[in-house]
């Protein structure tokens, strides 16, 4: 199995999820550079973290209009893993593969810490190795990573089981308090509809090791490992 | 001419030597440059000599002070390369931008040396919180650093800050900037080989920041300080982003034979020290700059506009060296050559515009300034701390102790910062230092930065050298062996003999201090002229410091990791309130003599503190400094939410036990089986030490005078800064 790390100017997580992948998971990666429209051979695209072209406009907002977005999407439709990551799940949404947009936290400021998301749903490729209910600790850090959508989305998204990672405190309750960013109804994570193309502001790649503090970010990748072996 | 050099910032003496370097006056734009160059920030005039006495030898140095950073071998074939610096003026002009371009800069300055930039730290000092303008700063200040660092993925883990009403309108934003590379990837900032390619990557030249190193960073504030905005430069952090990678690229490609960041004066500054250095010409043909706006040919040369880097490569490699900064979107021009001799030459379409040589660009004037002790000391030394009547509820003095503005939590702060990318820090802001892994190695890195400058202020060697040793704690205290040292010092205006004897004894403090502990200063800054209406700030000399981990499981923080351990006290605390938090934040005094230290035994201490760690002894440490051990045990509790039993007899009055900052302590904890081996390491270094007491339950319980829940406790101390910014 081959996961592609795609590479926009300005993206800076880069580095760190094709270490995971190669270091942790010990399974095959390649960078993919913007520009690049071939994605043939790879199993699952991660867009990771950063500041694509400085997020000087809305975040993600020029990253959509890259050459490697349109295979992206045409990657997605074949059934391909996608999973973007905090620029990437903001790139997702400004390319229209995920619904909904990201506001500005509410406290206007830039927020890194640890905080706890509980996982909604366990029967998809990013969570099958998780159970519903699960409390996993994974770090955030952004300056918009509050979710908004219409009301009609957001009942799409309830009703058919695609909010798979909400903020929750300590023991898995979605309270106020334990909301980061001000997220409608504490979203942390969604999916599309056919549960492919995975969007979530928490960095899993960060807590992915005993030493970084946390392993719960690992379940993500595991369960992506197993869905992409059974497949195979 | 006459009006233009002062103007510029010139002295009539160095307007003369000028025109007896050239042979003649110069143009406006050799003088442009001059003024520049030859500016206190570019040329260190008045520091140079005194900076002679700083160590900067070991045999660990690949590289110390002279270039733009300082490299240190950690062994197997890595190097660090680390340096500090200063945006003071800037910032205060300009908060958001002015602690931007503090970043870009100090960044620059690492990856031109061929390391990826892995961590920054951020020393900030701001004047009293309770004023409307000091909250306005620090929230500019930063929200600058945060959006700056976070953009381009190097993660901010370590800073310090204080508050006080001397920097009030001269805050000091100084910022520390760490890369790793290769020892064999080691690039300098050299032009060499005539006929070499001279290659401006990066941002278009534009009119910001003209003369920000002479006209802000090397006068005195005053009323007109805001019509000073103009210098302030506008930061680009994606461009700088872009910037580390395709040069990172380049290097490792072996694309270039040098390459030099552009800073303070722009081209004229990157031209002449590589030339300088490789002691060849140059040749620049100004029209070829790419350029934002219509600018003449001594705006361009002094420009100080961010993100450009100066680049210089065989010219058969040219054409792959523009299209590496093509493919990343950067601009890249041929602006010049090397040529023989040893002459800055610059042209205008053809025409001739200056022609200078090298060296006295690079290296301008030097001064021998007057010293005389300033009178304030006597009176302010004089204070007798024993005079004072203490409150007499010890459990509300700690509790509003740890609630001041220079005790609380920094996690309002930090958590700005993105302190995690990059994946290697493993032990986060607010413990003693921050640790960063090396991937790929069992080797770990602890950063810190330390500077009192109340102490210094009371006494400039004293408390110098108190900087140094508390850093040097930090780095113990989390596992590390103290390596190297940068600095950033923070001074008022030189030409005043009083401050010019703060900044020499300061300077003595520091390099006796780095020679007792046995580590180099490799690289650093002096900001001078940080005066408001005449009035400095205290002398503040910032101390980096960078210590090796051999084993990353060797790491400690200061949190008390489990129930039923020994709490020991590594030091003695003596009746020394002087210069004290407790002095300044309780009754509102900074009098006194800063505690005494006696670097044969802090050294001792250190190496107990090591050895006790290495062998698996020690499970936790803190250094104890800033507020004494009451707030160092509390600190301890809070960060392990576990809470401690301390029974102690003393002859010291309760108030003098928990706040005198005594030097050379630490707070450890043991198991109780291991106290026989620690007492032998004591007795064998011939150093003091005491059982305080035993971990365990929820609340710091000290003899009969504090009695604490520790999550209430936590409370206060985690919201304070938030509070009082807010």
């Amino acid at each position: 199995m081959k996961f592609g790390v795609v590479i926009f100017p300005g993206s800076n997580c880069d580095m760190d999820s094709f270490y995971v992948i190669k270091e942790v998971l010990k399974e095959e990666v390649e960078y993919i550079w913007h520009q690049d429209t071939d994605l043939e051979g790879f199993d699952c695209i991660i867009l990771p973290g950063g500041f694509s072209y400085g997020d000087y406009l809305r975040c993600g907002a020029i990253a959509r209009f890259s050459p490697v977005m349109s295979a992206v999407r045409d990657f997605a439709s074949k059934g391909g893993l996608v999973i973007g990551i905090c620029n990437g799940f903001q790139i997702l949404l400004e390319a229209g593969m995920l619904p909904g947009a990201m506001l500005r936290n509410t406290s206007l400021r830039f927020i890194c810490k640890f905080v706890n998301v509980r996982v909604e749903n366990d029967q998809t490729p990013w969570t099958n190795h998780a159970h519903k209910g699960m409390v996993l600790r994974i770090p955030i850090a952004h300056n918009e990573g509050n979710y908004t959508a219409d009301e009609e989305t957001i009942r799409r998204l309830e009703g058919e089981g695609r909010v798979i990672l909400r903020y929750c405190d300590e023991k898995g309750e979605v309270t106020p308090e334990s909301n980061p960013n001000g997220a409608m109804q504490n979203i942390a994570g969604i999916c599309n509809r056919e549960f492919n193309v995975f969007g979530l502001m928490p960095h899993p790649e960060r807590s992915s090791e005993d030493i970084l503090g946390s392993t719960d970010g690992k379940v993500i990748w595991d369960s992506v490992v197993e869905y992409l072996n059974q497949k195979a | 001419m006459a009006e233009l050099y002062e103007e510029l910032g010139l002295t009539s003496e160095e307007y003369d030597s000028i025109c007896e370097i050239l042979g003649r006056e110069p143009n406006k734009v050799e003088l442009g440059m001059y003024s520049l160059m030859w500016s206190e920030h570019c040329s260190y005039k008045s520091s140079k000599l005194v900076l002679k006495m700083l160590p900067t030898t070991m045999p660990h140095v690949i590289l110390g002070p002279g270039e733009n950073a300082g490299i240190v071998d950690i062994g197997g074939g890595y190097a660090v390369a680390f340096k500090m610096e200063s945006h003071n003026h800037p910032s205060a002009v300009e908060p958001y931008q002015g602690a931007a371009t503090g970043i870009g800069g100090i960044v620059r300055d690492i990856f031109t040396m061929g390391a990826r930039p892995i961590l920054c730290v951020d020393p900030l000092r701001f004047g009293d919180p309770s004023n409307p303008r000091t909250r306005y700063l620090v929230k500019g200040v930063v929200a600058g650093i945060a959006g700056y660092g976070n953009c381009l993925g190097i993660p901010t883990v370590a800073g310090d800050l204080y508050f006080h009403p001397c920097y009030e309108e001269n805050p000091l934003v100084n910022v520390m900037c760490l890369g790793i590379m290769r020892t064999s990837d080691i690039i300098k900032g050299v032009a060499t080989g005539v006929g070499n390619a001279v290659i401006l990557i990066g941002n278009r030249t534009g009119r910001d920041g003209i003369g920000g190193a002479s006209v802000l960073a090397s006068q005195e504030f005053d009323e007109r300080s805001a019509e000073k905005r103009p210098s302030v430069q506008v930061g680009d952090p994606f461009t700088e982003k872009l910037l580390i990678e395709a040069c990172l690229e380049l290097l490792k490609g072996g694309l270039l034979v040098g390459l030099q960041d552009l800073g303070a004066a722009g081209i004229s500054c990157a031209c002449s020290e590589t030339a300088s250095r490789g002691h060849v010409g140059m040749e620049v043909h100004v029209d070829r700059v790419p350029l934002r706006e219509e600018m003449e040919p001594f705006e361009i040369m002094i420009s100080e506009s961010q993100e450009r880097m100066l680049a210089v490569a065989e010219p058969e490699k040219v054409d792959q060296v523009l299209e590496v900064c093509h493919r990343w979107g950067l601009n890249a021009v041929v602006i010049g050559q090397v040529i023989e001799g040893n002459r800055l030459v610059g042209y205008w379409y053809g025409e001739k515009v200056f022609d200078v040589p090298v060296d006295s660009l690079a290296h301008g004037p030097t001064y021998r300034r007057e010293a005389r002790k300033p009178a304030y000391l006597d009176e302010v030394q004089s204070f007798d701390p024993s005079t004072i009547k203490h409150p007499s509820d010890c459990n509300q003095l700690l509790l509003q102790m740890i609630s001041s503005p220079n005790l609380c939590s920094r996690r309002y702060i930090y958590e700005q910062y993105d302190h995690m990318i990059q994946l290697n820090t493993v032990i986060y802001p607010g413990s003693d230092a921050a640790v960063i892994r090396i991937k790929g190695t069992s080797k770990g890195l602890a950063v810190t930065c330390d500077g009192n400058g109340r102490y210094v202020y009371l006494d400039p060697y004293l408390g110098t050298q108190i900087a140094v040793a508390e850093a040097a704690r930090n780095i113990i205290a989390s596992g590390g062996v103290p390596l190297a040292i940068t600095d950033c010092l923070n001074f008022g205006n030189p030409e005043k003999p009083e401050i010019f004897w703060q900044f020499t004894e300061s300077v003595r403090g520091l390099a006796d201090a780095a020679r007792a502990l046995e580590m180099p200063v490799v690289s650093g800054n002096v900001s001078f002229y940080n005066e408001t209406y005449g009035e400095a700030i205290h002398p503040t000399p910032v101390v980096g410091m960078v210590g090796l981990i051999g084993t990353i499981s060797n790491r400690r923080s200061i949190a008390f990791p489990q129930d039923d351990l020994l709490v020991v006290l590594l030091g003695q605390t003596f009746s020394e309130l002087g210069g004290s938090e407790y002095l300044f934040y309780i009754h509102g005094i900074t009098a006194g003599n800063p505690p005494s230290i006696d670097m044969d035994v802090a050294k001792r201490i250190h190496a107990t503190c090591i050895e006790g760690i290495r062998r698996g002894l020690i499970l936790s440490a803190h250094d104890c400094s800033e507020g004494g051990l009451g707030v160092a045990l509390l600190e301890c509790c809070m960060a392990g939410m576990i809470g401690a039993e301390i029974e102690v007899e003393t002859d010291l009055e309760p108030q003098e036990w928990l706040f005198s900052e005594s030097q050379s302590r630490f707070v450890v904890t043991v198991q109780k089986s291991k106290l026989e081996l620690i007492d032998e390491l004591a007795k064998r270094r011939r150093i003091p030490y005491s059982v305080l007491g035993k971990t365990g339950g929820n609340r710091l319980r000290i003899n009969d005078w504090v009695d604490l829940d520790v999550g209430e406790a936590f409370q206060v101390w985690d919201q304070a800064l938030e509070k009082i910014l807010s």
